[in-house]
């Protein structure tokens, strides 16, 4: 594989496409948005489950490419239990990660989700990658009463 | 190269001028004559199969852009200076070029727009709005480009009418006898696309303008994908609009087509007020220009119209005959060699197609194949090439497409399936 492939795509992100983790709906849900890239035309719904300021669950759905599945199962994994403000962290990090913007992004809250420093050198890949978060950032930003419909 | 001689002579009311003897068609020379192809792209020879989005300029179209900005550069149909005649001269020499492409009767038949989306706007709001009310319909086809929709739809909505939409089968094949039934007395035109850019079908139009007019419906065809492929001759076709863009047929970007049926233009209102477009103004009252100006307000593209000029120019000193048969080679090779790779499942089987090759690779998003293939140089289109009602027909959220021109060749097509293996060990698939 020639480096600059491989370092897009790799094994874990090869991995979460072939099996996305914590997908389908979410049925005691009581936040929920859609997002869409209208350039490629990749859609996913995040719904979450909040009590307390916390994620106690969160699903996705949708279509697209390996790199936008693959960044929204490894969202989920890595955004179960925490709080809205640590989510809201780990997506200027990641954002960073991604864009080079506003200085080098803190590896250690990145976490596992580090494999997605490869999509920078591949600019038109960015939003496939940061779909999934700018859609949890507006299920975070709904008020729970306009939620679900599930 | 010889002179060129009329193209159209075989087709059945092509002005019958004795054909020049041309030069059998020869990819290898006329891939010279296209700079942009040779270059390396990641390290890897360019492989350029995305024409249906754009096509490639041969040297021609460049050397007419800058010639035209270097020596006649000036504004139209109103300068008494040499500058402004030469301009002039060469827009309107351009104009009776198209009509001999599309083998139309007359030069006020060809109205320049920016492409084939503006042309099908066009007729939308000038015709469409003084012939549609309330309860009418216009037909389209399930494989219609976006541009081929939306203006049908905002006028629909406008005009309280319907858009009807006449299905495929599996293979992209329109399906005759349910595509008649839509045609009803409340249709008042039917749009409808002679190549389609996500399958490659071609379509009977022919067959669909006759059953069309039969019940007096006018036709418009959407040739943006079938110029650059097919002879065109809209007299033979019989059809009432036809629309094509310039970028796609070796010109310019930003310059388009709009053939007419002059009793139809003569009685469409102008759709854009402005200059050129009107015989005189007071406040009280204006007289709009004759054919085809009324349609072409304010200063237009020029050096595209002219750009456009050579391009024709260029496509009639090729032997367009070996062309079409060079293409239709390429195209059965590239389908017998991609449906054979693993995993692949071509989208659009339709038997008569030209240029274009759309296929989902199983487990794979066609994106993330747009991605590896452009590492290995290969441009393709990956995405729902702008026509998304086609791709939920066919239960896709996107396909691949390899778009092909006249300079592609079969070892471009062995790079493309080798391109395509390497998606497939990538992803292990």
């Amino acid at each position: 594989m020639t480096p600059d492939l491989g370092d897009l795509y790799q094994e874990v992100i090869l991995d979460h496409n072939r099996q996305p983790r914590n997908f389908g709906a979410l049925p005691g849900a009581n936040r929920r948005a859609e997002g869409f890239n209208p350039l490629c035309g990749d859609r996913v719904t995040v719904q979450l489950e909040m009590q307390d300021g916390v994620v106690q669950d969160i699903r996705f759905q949708g279509s697209g490419c390996a790199i936008s599945k693959a960044s929204a199962s490894m969202m989920t994994e890595s955004l179960k239990g925490r709080t809205r403000e640590h989510a809201e962290e780990m997506f200027r990090e990641f954002h960073r990660l991604l864009t080079g913007v506003a200085g080098a992004p803190d590896a250690a809250a990145l976490g596992k989700l580090v494999v997605f420093g490869g999509v920078r050198e591949f600019p038109v890949r960015v939003k496939c990658a940061t779909l999934a978060w700018h859609t949890l950032r507006s299920a975070l930003e709904n008020a729970p009463d306009i939620a679900t419909t599930e | 190269m010889t002179a060129p001689a009329d193209l159209r002579a075989s087709t059945p009311r092509g002005g019958a001028v004795a054909r020049g003897a041309k030069t059998a068609f020869d990819v290898k020379s006329v891939r010279g004559d296209f700079p942009i192809l040779h270059q390396a792209v990641f390290g890897r020879p360019l492989v350029y199969l995305d024409n249906a989005a754009t096509a490639q300029k041969p040297r021609a179209v460049i050397d007419a852009l800058t010639g035209y900005y270097a020596r006649d550069n000036a504004n139209i149909h109103r300068g008494l200076h040499q500058l402004s005649e030469r301009a002039t001269a060469a827009y309107e020499e351009t104009r009776s070029k198209v009509r001999r492409f599309l083998n139309a009767a007359l030069d006020r038949e060809i109205v320049f727009v920016r492409g084939t989306t503006e042309a099908i706007n066009l007729v939308a709001q000038s015709y469409g709005r003084t012939h549609l009310g309330p309860g009418d319909e216009v037909l389209i086809t399930t494989m219609e480009h976006h541009s081929n929709i939306v203006p049908w739809q905002i006028l629909c909505g406008e005009k309280g009418a319907r858009l009807r939409v006449a299905p495929i089968g599996d293979d992209g094949e329109l399906l005759l006898d349910e595509f008649e039934a839509l045609l009803g007395p409340r249709t008042r035109l039917l749009s409808v696309v002679h190549v389609s850019n996500a399958l490659g079908t071609i379509n009977p139009v022919k067959r669909l303008v006759e059953m069309a007019h039969r019940r007096n419906i006018p036709v418009l065809l959407d040739g943006a994908q079938a110029a650059p492929h097919l002879k065109v001759d809209v007299r033979d076709l019989d059809c009432d609009f036809y629309a094509l863009s310039g970028h796609k047929l070796f010109g310019p970007t930003g310059i388009g087509v709009l053939y007419g049926r002059e009793r139809l233009l003569e009685a469409m209102p102008p759709w854009q007020g402005g200059g050129d477009m009107i015989a005189s103004v007071s406040f009280e009252k204006t007289t709009y220009n004759r054919l085809p100006y009324r349609f072409e307000a304010g200063t237009p593209h020029i050096a595209g119209v002219i750009g456009l000029g050579a391009a024709l120019d260029y496509l009639e000193s090729i032997d367009r005959d070996g062309c079409i048969a060079h293409e239709d080679d390429v195209l059965a090779y590239a389908t017998r060699t991609i449906a054979a790779l693993p995993r692949v499942r071509l989208v659009g089987t339709a038997r008569r197609k030209t240029g274009i090759l759309s296929f989902v690779v199983d487990g794979v998003h066609p994106h993330d194949i747009g991605t590896i293939l452009d590492r290995q140089g290969i441009a393709i289109r990956a995405g729902h090439h702008c026509t998304q009602p086609l791709m939920d027909r066919f239960g896709v959220p996107a396909t691949a497409r390899a778009s092909f021109a006249l300079y592609n060749t079969r070892e471009e097509v062995d790079a493309l399936a080798a391109g395509v293996r390497r998606v497939l060990e990538v992803f292990r698939a």
